[in-house]
C-alpha cells in the first residue's frame, strides 16, 4: 500500500501506518485525514505536533494520560479528557492521531 | 483502521438463545500475516516454506508426541456436541466452524489422517483429511478465532482442553513461516525492549513520574511509583498497558497506592517491564520461556524478596501455572509468601489484616459488575481455598463499594464468558470478530444494567479493558464504563498522609 503525498508515493502498512516514518512531513497527516474524511484543524494539531515532540524524545507514544494532560495545559483544561480526544480522532487518539503523526502504531494490550 | 468495517452488530437478546447456523459467515476473517522480520526475530521461518506440508505433518507428530494431553484431546473427542453452543464466537457469529467441536476438527482431521491407522488407510470413513493450502488457509483463519478461553472445556465431558489444540495450531503454522502479525511482532518487542509496547525506560521513567504529580496533586500524598530500585522487598509486574492506556492507568495508581499506605517497598523493572507472555497465545514454549526469565532476571538483578503481578489474565495463568517451571528455581525469594502473588491477594490479605482501610462510601456513585477474565476464571487460582480467584476480586470490590450486582449465573465466575480479544485476538484487524464475539458477555452486561442500573463493570485484566473500551459503544455503552478494579480500590482507600 502507498499514500501519494506532493507528488510522492509513501509506502504504508496494512493498516496505513508509514513504513518509513522519516518521510513524514505535515501533508502526510493532511492525506491521510482526507482518506479518513476527517479535515484536520488546529487543535487536531496539537495533538499531532504534541506526539511528534514526545516520539522525537522518547522513541514511543506517550500515555493517554500524558497526551490528555498535555492538551489539557495548551487547550484548556475542558479539553484534557480522553473523550474530547475522542471526539477529535474518532477511531482512538492513540491510533488515529499516531498515524497521522508519522508515528509507530501502539502495539500490546492497548 | 481507515474507515470502520461495515458488519452487522449482533442485537442482544437472550443470551441463551443458540443462533441459527450460517456456514463461513466468518470465513472472510482472518489476522494480517507477520512480516518476515517479526517471524525471523523470534526464531521462525519469514514466510511460508516450500515443504510446509512435511514439516507441518511432522510438528503435529513432535507435538502429540511431547505434550500428551494434546494426543488425548485429538483422540478423545465422541462429537456429543456439548461445546457446540458455549462458544462467544459461535455464539456471536453463528459459523459452525466456530463450534469448538469443528474448530478443533480442523486439525483433528489432519492427525487422524497421517497419525492413525483407521486414518491412514480408511480416511473416508473415520473423517480424515490430507493437509492441503485449503484446509492451512482454514487454520489461519479459524484457529484466529479461538480466543483460548477454555468455556467450552468447562463443558465437555472429556475435559478437552479447545485452547491447547489452537495453541498447536499456531505453532505448526509458526513452525512453517505462517504466523500471526500481532502476536509476533510483539513477542519480538519484549525480546527486545522488555515490554509488549516498546516502551523504553526513560518514557517509563517519565510515566512514572507523572503518575506522581497526578497523585499528589489530587489525593496530596505522595505516592511513589518506583523504577528500578534495588533491594525494594516487592517486585511488581504488571501488563505494559497499566502504564499507557485507560482504564488501565488507573488501576495501577490504586496498586501503587495499596503499597503506599500498607508501608511496603516496592519497584517496577524496566527489564520485566511485562507481565503478560504472548508465548503462551502462540502455543511456543521457547518464546514463552524467554520472556518469563526477563522476570527472574529482574528480581535477581534487584534483589527483591517477592514478586507481584498486576492485573492481567493470562498473565496470572502463565505465573501461576508456569512460572516456577518456565524461570525457577525460587528460592532466592521469601518463602513466607506465594511465588508469584497477584496483586488482587496482596490487596485482600491487607485489607483481612487490618493493615489498609477502604471507604466503600467513595465510590457511591458507581454500581458495579464484575467480569471475570477467563485466564484467570479457569486456568489458575488465587489465595488458600478452591474458587479462590473468585471469592478474593469481589470481596474486595465489595470493600471499595456498596454497590454491587452479578451478572447472571451461567455467564460469571467458571462459566464466564471471554472479553472476545482474549488470546492475541486483541487487534484492529479482527475488530468484527471482537464484536461479534463480546456478544453474550454484552448481554449479560445489558441483563444486570436493566435490572439494577449499573453504572460500571470492572475487570482484572489488560486485554479486557482495552477490549471493553472498544465494544462498549457498539453495544450502546460508554467506553468508560469498563475499570479496573485497584481503580475502585485506589478512589476507596483511606490514605494517611503522614507517611
Amino acid at each position: 500500500m502507498s499514500i501519494e503525498v506532493n507528488g510522492k508515493s509513501l509506502e504504508t502498512d496494512e493498516e496505513g501506518y508509514l513504513e518509513n516514518l522519516s518521510e513524514w512531513e505535515p501533508e502526510v497527516a493532511t492525506v491521510m485525514a482526507e482518506i479518513d474524511e476527517l479535515e484536520l484543524s488546529d487543535n487536531h494539531w496539537e495533538v499531532i505536533n504534541f506526539l511528534r515532540e514526545y516520539y522525537e524524545e522518547y522513541q514511543i507514544a506517550p500515555a493517554v494520560r500524558v497526551l490528555t494532560k498535555a492538551i489539557g495545559k495548551k487547550l484548556g483544561k475542558d479539553k484534557g479528557s480522553s473523550k474530547y480526544l475522542y471526539e477529535l480522532y474518532p477511531y482512538g487518539p492513540a491510533k488515529q492521531a499516531c498515524k497521522y503523526a508519522g508515528l509507530p502504531k501502539p502495539t500490546g494490550c492497548v | 483502521m481507515a474507515k470502520p468495517p461495515k458488519f452487522d452488530v449482533p442485537e442482544l437478546g437472550d443470551y441463551t438463545v443458540t443462533p441459527p447456523v450460517m456456514p463461513d459467515a466468518m470465513s472472510h476473517s482472518q489476522p494480517f500475516v507477520a512480516k518476515a522480520t517479526h517471524q525471523e526475530a523470534i526464531g521462525f521461518p519469514g514466510e511460508l516454506i516450500d515443504n510446509w506440508q512435511e514439516v507441518a505433518i511432522e510438528k503435529l507428530g513432535e507435538l502429540t508426541g511431547k505434550y500428551r494431553g494434546l494426543q488425548v484431546y485429538l483422540d478423545s473427542c465422541v462429537k456429543c456436541g456439548a461445546c457446540t453452543d458455549k462458544c462467544h464466537y459461535f455464539l456471536g457469529t453463528g459459523d459452525p466452524k466456530n463450534m469448538p467441536v469443528a474448530r478443533q476438527d480442523l486439525l483433528r482431521k489432519v492427525y487422524r489422517r497421517y497419525y492413525t491407522v483407521a486414518g491412514k488407510y480408511f480416511p473416508k470413513l473415520v473423517g480424515a483429511e490430507d493437509l492441503t493450502k485449503d484446509v492451512l488457509d482454514d487454520w489461519y483463519k479459524y484457529y484466529h478465532q479461538c480466543s483460548q478461553c477454555r468455556r467450552c472445556s468447562v463443558y465437555c465431558p472429556y475435559g478437552i482442553d479447545t485452547a491447547e489444540v489452537s495453541m498447536a495450531a499456531r505453532e505448526i503454522m509458526d513452525s512453517v513461516g505462517l504466523g500471526q502479525k500481532y502476536c509476533n511482532e510483539i513477542i519480538g518487542k519484549v525480546h527486545k525492549i522488555g515490554n509488549n509496547l516498546g516502551l523504553p525506560e526513560a518514557a517509563l521513567a517519565d510515566t512514572l513520574e507523572g503518575l506522581e504529580e497526578d497523585v499528589l496533586e489530587d489525593d496530596g500524598v505522595p505516592v511513589k511509583f518506583p523504577l528500578d530500585v534495588k533491594g525494594a522487598d516487592v517486585l511488581l509486574v504488571t501488563p505494559s498497558a497499566d502504564f499507557f492506556a485507560e482504564p488501565h492507568i488507573d488501576g495501577l495508581i490504586g496498586y501503587a497506592k495499596v503499597f503506599h499506605q500498607a508501608g511496603l517497598s516496592w519497584t517496577v523493572s524496566s527489564h520485566a517491564s511485562e507481565a503478560a507472555n504472548f508465548g503462551l497465545f502462540i502455543g511456543n514454549y521457547d518464546n514463552m520461556r524467554k520472556v518469563a526469565l526477563r522476570i527472574r532476571e529482574a528480581a535477581l538483578e534487584l534483589g527483591v524478596k517477592r514478586i507481584v503481578f498486576g492485573e492481567c489474565g493470562h498473565a496470572w495463568r502463565v505465573g501461576y501455572s508456569f512460572l516456577n517451571t518456565l524461570a525457577g528455581p525460587f528460592d532466592f525469594l521469601d518463602s513466607n509468601y506465594p511465588v508469584p502473588q497477584h496483586i488482587v491477594e496482596v490487596t485482600h490479605d491487607l485489607i483481612q489484616q487490618g493493615r489498609i482501610k477502604l471507604d466503600a462510601e467513595a465510590n457511591d456513585d458507581k454500581r458495579v459488575t464484575f467480569h471475570d477474565s477467563c485466564n484467570v476464571a479457569r486456568a489458575s487460582r488465587m489465595g488458600s481455598k478452591a474458587g479462590g480467584q473468585f471469592v478474593l476480586p469481589r470481596e474486595i470490590i465489595k470493600a471499595s463499594c456498596n454497590h454491587f450486582y452479578e451478572m447472571p449465573a451461567n455467564t460469571v465466575e467458571e462459566a464466564t464468558f471471554c472479553c472476545g480479544g482474549g488470546g492475541g485476538l486483541l487487534t484492529d484487524d479482527l475488530v468484527e470478530l471482537r464484536v461479534k464475539g463480546a456478544m453474550p458477555r454484552m448481554q449479560a452486561l445489558k441483563e444486570v444494567h436493566d435490572q439494577h442500573n449499573i453504572t460500571h463493570m470492572a475487570a482484572i485484566c489488560a486485554i479486557c479493558k482495552s477490549q471493553f473500551s472498544k465494544v462498549l459503544p457498539y453495544y450502546g455503552f460508554e467506553m468508560d464504563q469498563i475499570i479496573s478494579v485497584h481503580q475502585l480500590v485506589g478512589d476507596a482507600l483511606i490514605m494517611d498522609t503522614e507517611h
